[in-house]
């Protein structure tokens, strides 16, 4: 029998500093992640990590550009953590070995990034996420933490109001297994692929979100989906804000800085649902290139762009055959980040007992209706170290769980269901898939109203209803990927059906949230959180209120 | 676009496993990549093909695999490159890796391998309260060895790995790089001891193959030769490696011509135990030829090999001055 007192779920950052703090207190602590913790996402994140790292930067006016950036939905409890323990943080990882671009002292350097009146992110090149992830690895191994590689949740087990363990199917085998834990924690990331384009891995399905949702964990503003400014029209592939950060322009088909009418004071570096919706809106009025504005480095120095943009430079040439040195490079506003996640409190813990979170799948909130760049490997830090802890205290009070075998059977029967059906007659899972994406980027993306939602939503009831005869090609036991996609989108539907029912109940519009159809935002009636929670009869909703310490809500202008 | 594929295939739970070809026609847009190509043929021609791949970036290092007979990442690889007039694109799981199913191999033996050079910063003490300050020079110049993402390509392509499985490795040497060239790594001496023994840096044979395959330009050919020149830098020459170069160097110098018999001698040191061991390998030299006899006292010097030493002594003004 296969049992632990803390199992982390997901090898991201979040995932593997969880892990590693939870180990520290001595207990039995094991990762379960559906790829190598180095392929995890984390690795996408280029521009790098915030941190009031100045004796003359105070972390106050970091929680506060975030505050604002968060367009004052953020809880500034959680955003106060958050700030004020970033520069420790940042010293932990640069101890740890992380490498960071250095200034003229040998001191950690620091880059201006978007939406922050001052330069505050730490950085190694364009691969900081790559970095960090590769060195708190290096950790795990040599803490010998150990680690289900290549293993796949199918369901969270809940016993008596608490969450005590997972059913797993190792992939290489293709065997279930039933893994006893006394605390879970979700370090699942984002669900990117529930739409389509996306910056996101493919491995992005949101596993978490619907699995926690699924055994009565509420996940909150999830309506709250970010639209990253500047990513390639190809494949969704992102260019970093850092680029911007150097200095870079944005422009349109008339060679405009067409930020000057949106953000006169930020420009370029206006916060990113500000960027967006500004080139979705000259997208929209027709100053395109094939429905994509430029983003022009052509005036940096070649070295700072050899040195610190090299990868976008890479990803430029591989991928749009330009050279951004040369040529400014076509880019769109795409979906790039969930704010929304599994509701935690600043420990980490969700609303049900022995079910804890971190990183992207959670919403502690510290991001609120829009992430600032760079803040997101700070969350999965600050709170990953925190659930870890936290999960750890839990365990210590609990015995062992009783479950019986019975409940493996579930799950086993459902996917024997997927693999006893005919594929010629079934439904594809890429086919359901691609049409929740297209349906979500069109009428849950960027620009948001009452009719499109509806349309999505009942697209969504749809392709739920088409997915119960969802069937694959591959009958075997190894690596049966088939399989493990089928099993992927059917987790996707319930997060896009989560998300389309927050975006309808939110009749205001904020941070990333635009509805046309209400433009303004609403603090009388809409300075909350939106709750969902899945019922029998589909989703319901609640609100929370938003905690607020030292800042009041002002007009948020850049 | 259309394009034509031939993936080399495996399955484990057929009655008699064994590696086959099939062959897929995909129509994808012009820019695709191998990749792009591969996830067509699983979600809508064939959804049995097993493939690992996540970011499509370049940057989670999933996809490697061999296209057209060499190491790559299908996602950082255009298909457009890699089709010739009539000919099918090759797509064959990765090399010196045991196959688990179609293009997924087992990369157990590769992580053990990282593992093996202790990949975990061993800070100088006392820790600093602050960051230690380090040069952005030196930042650069990690960083590149940071580059990695583990993808596997250059031990896939490796000549040596494929003949010596004790091997450590063009991707854990390269790892390993970087923590010698990290000032704030304490463990720099006892690393390099490691590095140059049995397995290490001198096993390497300089075919090149990593530097070309890799699609993050690591280049692990010059991280590991950079661990040497550091390791006889901080005076670990007490291996085989560095006094096979040494004696080579002696040798050439000497004499102006190579001297197998004695260079292998030199090589293997003055044990016992050690010139024991090697007399089956010697035999076997002899036997094929490869092995002069003679040797020592009774080996030629080219005419004129005073010229060679003045080279030398050339060289070696130049790189003081």
């Amino acid at each position: 029998m296969l049992e632990h007192d803390v199992l982390v779920v997901g090898a991201g950052l979040a995932g593997m500093q969880a892990a590693l703090h939870a180990a520290k207190q001595g207990v039995s602590v094991a990762i379960l992640t559906k790829v190598h913790p180095v392929r995890s996402h984390s690795n996408a994140a280029q521009g790098g990590i915030n941190a009031a790292m100045e004796e003359d930067d105070p972390w106050e006016d970091h929680a506060y550009d975030t505050v604002k950036g968060s367009d004052y939905l953020g809880d500034q409890d959680a955003i106060e953590v958050l700030c004020s323990e970033a520069p420790e943080t940042i010293i932990e990882l640069e101890h740890m070995g992380v490498i960071f671009n250095r200034g003229s002292r040998g001191q950690i350097d620091l880059r201006a990034f978007g939406g922050q009146a001052r330069k505050r992110t730490c950085y190694v090149a364009d691969i900081t996420g790559q970095v960090m992830l590769h060195v708190i690895y290096e950790q795990l191994m040599k803490a010998g933490t150990q680690v289900y590689e290549e293993w796949f949740v199918t369901s969270l087990v809940r016993q008596n109001d608490a969450v005590c363990g997972v059913i797993a199917m190792d992939l290489r085998s293709g065997e279930l297994h039933l893994i006893k834990a006394k605390a879970v924690i979700l370090c699942t990331g984002g669900s990117g692929r529930v739409y389509e384009p996306s910056s996101n891995a493919l491995i992005c399905t949101g596993d978490g979100y619907a699995q926690a949702y699924r055994v009565g964990a509420p996940l909150m503003d999830m309506e709250m989906v970010q639209y990253h400014p500047t990513t390639l029209p190809g494949n969704g592939a992102l260019m970093t804000e850092g680029a911007r950060g150097e200095g870079a322009y944005l422009i349109n088909a008339n060679g405009e800085r067409f930020m000057e009418r949106y953000a006169p004071n930020m420009m370029e570096l206006a916060s990113r649902d500000v960027v967006s919706r500004a080139e979705q809106t000259e997208i929209n009025e027709g100053r395109d290139i094939n429905g994509c504005v430029l983003l022009d480095v052509r005036h940096l120095d070649r070295n700072t762009i050899m040195q610190k943009l090299s990868q976008i430079r890479e990803l430029g040439l591989e991928y749009e055959g330009i050279d951004i040195i040369e040529e400014p490079c076509p880019v769109r506003p795409g979906m790039h980040y969930m704010m929304g996640g599994i509701k935690t409190d600043i420990e980490g813990a969700t609303f049900v007992k022995g079910l804890y979170s971190a990183g992207e799948a959670a919403c502690v909130s510290v991001h609120g209706g829009n992430r600032l760049g760079a803040n997101s490997l700070l969350d999965t830090l600050v709170y990953g170290k925190r659930a870890g802890t936290s999960a750890v205290l839990y365990a210590d009070g609990i015995s062992s769980p009783d479950i019986p075998d019975s409940r493996l059977q579930e799950d086993r029967e459902h996917i024997n269901g997927i693999l006893s059906r005919n594929s010629e007659q079934g439904e594809r899972a890429a086919a359901l898939r691609l049409a929740m994406g297209q349906t979500m980027h069109q009428h849950v993306g960027v620009f948001r109203e009452q009719s499109g939602l509806e349309k999505a939503q009942d697209t969504i009831a749809t392709l739920k209803e088409r997915y119960r005869n969802v069937s694959v090609d591959d009958k075997g036991k190894v690596f049966n990927t088939d399989v493990l996609f089928a099993l992927e989108v059917g987790l996707m539907l319930d997060v896009a059906e989560a998300i389309v029912a927050s975006a309808l109940f939110r009749t205001e519009s904020r941070g990333a949230h635009y509805r046309t159809d209400f433009p303004e935002r609403n603090d009388d009636d809409w300075l909350k959180h939106t709750l969902v929670f899945s019922d029998e009869s589909g989703p319901r909703l609640e609100t929370l209120p938003v905690t607020i310490t030292q800042w009041q809500p002002a007009r948020r202008t850049y | 676009m259309q394009f034509k594929l031939n993936v080399r295939r495996y399955d484990p739970e057929a009655e008699n496993p064994a590696p086959y070809w099939r062959e897929y026609n995909v129509d994808v847009p012009e820019n695709a990549t191998v990749l792009d190509c591969l996830i067509h043929i699983r979600e809508y021609i064939d959804g049995t093909l097993a493939v690992r791949c996540s970011c499509r970036s370049a940057i989670c290092g999933s996809c490697m695999m061999r296209v057209n007979g060499q190491a790559r990442l299908a996602c950082a690889t255009k298909a457009k490159d890699m089709q010739e007039a009539g000919e099918a694109i090759t797509v064959e799981p990765g090399g010196n890796m045991p196959v688990l199913k179609d293009l997924i191999v087992d990369m157990d033996v590769f992580w053990s391998k990282i593992r093996q050079v202790k990949p975990w910063l061993e800070p100088v003490q006392p820790i600093p309260e602050r960051e230690y300050l380090v040069p952005n020079e030196t930042i650069l110049d990690l960083t590149v060895a940071m580059n990695c993402v583990m993808c596997g390509a250059c031990v896939s392509d490796c000549t040596s790995l494929e003949v010596d499985k004790n091997f450590i490795g063009p991707a854990a040497l390269a790892k390993a790089y970087r923590f010698v060239d990290d000032p704030r790594d304490e463990a720099r001496q006892e690393r390099l001891e490691e590095l140059s023994d049995y397995g290490g840096v001198y096993d390497c044979t300089h075919c090149f193959f990593c530097v070309e395959v890799c699609p993050k330009d690591v280049a692990p050919l010059e991280r590991i030769v950079e661990i040497r020149e550091r390791a006889q830098g901080a005076g670990v020459e007490n291996n085989a490696g560095t006094r096979h170069a040494k004696a080579f160097e002696g040798i050439i110098r000497d004499s102006g011509i190579l001297d197998e018999p004695m260079l292998l001698l030199k090589s293997i040191g003055m044990n016992p135990v050690e010139q024991m061991k090697n007399v089956p390998g010697g035999v076997r030299l002899l036997r094929a030829g490869k092995l002069p006899l003679a040797s020592g006292p009774f080996h030629h010097k080219i005419p004129g090999h005073g010229n060679v030493k003045r080279l030398f002594e050339k060289v070696e003004a130049g790189q003081e001055a």
